[in-house]
């Protein structure tokens, strides 16, 4: 059986057993966000979480954030650093822990 | 352990909070991790950058060996080290320790100093410990003190003009100074000639010395001597100075003979090209390089720091051997522990993916610092950056600080993400 550099990706965040992951790039991108957020996207404090989330739900957080129609502290800064092809793959990746 | 590799690795899954380690994984091998397995990997240095290092490469490869150095079983944070001087939180909070690395990610943990790398053996050699052999090696040390660039600054002088640049017993000592200083006492803080580590931190220290003096001991002031003309976050510090502690912060930069160049550590004076200034307590913040070991094993250039390739954070200069966090030349990145942080996972990614001959993802890093300035009163710089020619490059129109012009609630949100970006990062390179 082939196991792909994504698939291998997925060992990425504890919490998750995800079937497969879009790609491996998506998940280089999505390692960044457990730095605020919690391995997993799971919070152990004060930050939001973000993992369990739909891929609708994420990528309108996402895109508002970059646009600034969604109200926010840092997130519109940090958006402002990905494409929308990027912060669908985001948003997709993340979603694989629902 | 029977099945395919993709089954071990959801059993690995399931098994992180368990007591599955990876060893019983060594049976059928799967493409991405058959050509890694057995490699080993060395990694030293046991802060964010190398536990996260660590943990990130047991996530993308599976069935390598992975040795982490770490000087101490445990490791004091410097993020949130200035609230301990404010008397916000104890020393013992920001105390971690390796029991996850070892024990969930089955990272083999070896507590001694690295006193030589011998590159062309791939082999480290240790203190008390035998040499380690290595395939791959991820160098993570931090930085070390440039003793002597200011004329009278070592090692003891330290002891009466604390650094507390490295969190610990310094941390301590300048804390006591600060409590047992009388009332009207000047704070001096020594800033050294950028770059070094943090680049907020020292008016980040300005701010929480300042509001435990403005609630102790009102009639005292902070004297900021600055070795450069601006710095970190400049206009939010100002303001928030201007607002929250009028007239207790005097900042000196270079242009009006801000540079410390000489210390008197027995009476406590500071000398600049021009005056010299006699204070209560003297927070020397000496020049930094690369520690020592970086330094040592050739992987420093003449500015002291190491360069690397941004696609995969291997040196320029010494083949096979990895430098993230504060020791690495990593373009505009700050040298934080956010910085640390992503650069471990890019190069975990590149070193999984180059030890099973796959070409690694496009890197993408990213830097996030909260400097608190009260206890409800925080300000944040971000950053993104991708790899451009090889080199670490700033996403134009993406990051920067805290808006100008936003309102105490913002402020108030922004200290309490302050916390949680605390809790999140440890649980992310520790937990």
């Amino acid at each position: 059986m082939r196991v792909s550099l994504a698939a291998v990706a997925l060992g990425l965040l504890p919490l998750w057993t995800p079937a497969e992951v879009p790609n491996s790039a998506a998940a280089a991108l999505t390692a960044n966000c457990n730095t605020c957020h919690g391995p997993g996207g799971v919070s152990p404090g004060s930050m939001p979480s973000i993992d369990g989330k739909t891929v609708d739900y994420l990528l309108g957080k996402l895109r508002g954030f970059r646009d600034g129609t969604v109200d926010n502290t840092v997130m519109s800064r940090i958006a402002k650093g990905y494409s929308d092809e990027q912060l669908q793959a985001i948003a997709a990746f993340l979603a694989q822990s629902r | 352990m029977t099945g395919n590799p993709d089954q071990r690795r959801r059993h690995f899954l399931r098994g992180l909070g368990g007591s599955m380690l990876l060893p019983l994984l060594g049976c059928d091998r799967g493409n991405f991790s058959a050509k890694a397995a057995g490699a080993r990997v060395a990694i030293v240095g046991g802060g964010f950058g190398g536990t996260t290092c660590a943990k990130y490469l047991r996530h993308y490869a599976p069935d390598i060996e992975i040795t982490l150095i770490a000087p101490q079983p445990t490791y004091l944070t410097c993020p949130t080290s200035n609230g301990v001087l404010a008397g916000l939180r104890e020393l013992s909070s920001l105390t971690q320790n390796y029991d996850a690395l070892r024990g969930r990610y089955d990272v083999r943990l070896i507590h001694d100093e690295v006193t030589a790398i011998d590159a062309s053996r791939r082999t480290l050699r240790l203190g008390l410990a035998r040499p380690i052999k290595y395939d791959r090696l991820v160098v993570a040390p931090g930085i070390a003190f440039r003793w002597g660039e200011i004329e009278g600054l070592d090692e003891a002088a330290s002891l009466r003009l604390p650094h507390a640049w490295q969190a610990g017993s310094q941390t301590e000592l300048l804390r006591a100074q600060l409590m047992s200083m009388a009332d009207g006492g000047v704070v001096a803080i020594s800033i050294p000639a950028a770059p070094f580590r943090c680049p907020p931190g020292p008016y980040e220290r300005a701010s929480m010395v300042a509001w435990y003096l403005s609630r102790h001991k009102p009639a005292s002031k902070i004297l900021l001597l600055d070795a450069n003309e601006q710095f970190s976050k400049q206009a939010l510090f100002l303001q928030a100075w201007k607002d929250l502690y009028p007239g207790l912060i005097d900042w000196v930069p270079i242009s009006q003979d801000g540079a410390v160049r000489r210390v008197d550590a027995a009476t406590r004076t500071l000398y600049t090209e021009l005056d010299e200034h006699r204070v209560a307590v003297a927070n020397v913040i000496p020049p930094q390089r690369a520690a020592a070991i970086a330094v040592a094993s050739g992987l420093a250039d003449s500015s002291g720091w190491c360069p690397v390739h941004a696609r995969n954070f291997e040196s320029t200069l010494v083949p096979g051997i990895h430098v993230i966090g504060d020791a690495a030349k990593a373009g505009p990145m700050p040298r934080s522990a956010s910085a640390a942080n992503s650069q471990a996972k890019v190069c975990a990614l590149a070193i999984a993916t180059e030890l099973s001959n796959q070409a690694p993802p496009e890197p993408s890093l990213h830097n996030t610092c909260y400097s608190l300035v009260a206890p409800d009163y925080a300000i944040s710089i971000s950053g993104i950056y991708n790899v451009v020619n090889d080199e670490v490059t700033a996403i134009a129109g993406a990051g920067g600080t805290s808006p100008l012009d936003a309102d105490r609630q913002f402020r108030r949100m922004e200290a309490t993400y302050a916390e949680g970006w605390y809790a999140s990062i440890v649980a992310d390179s520790f937990g």
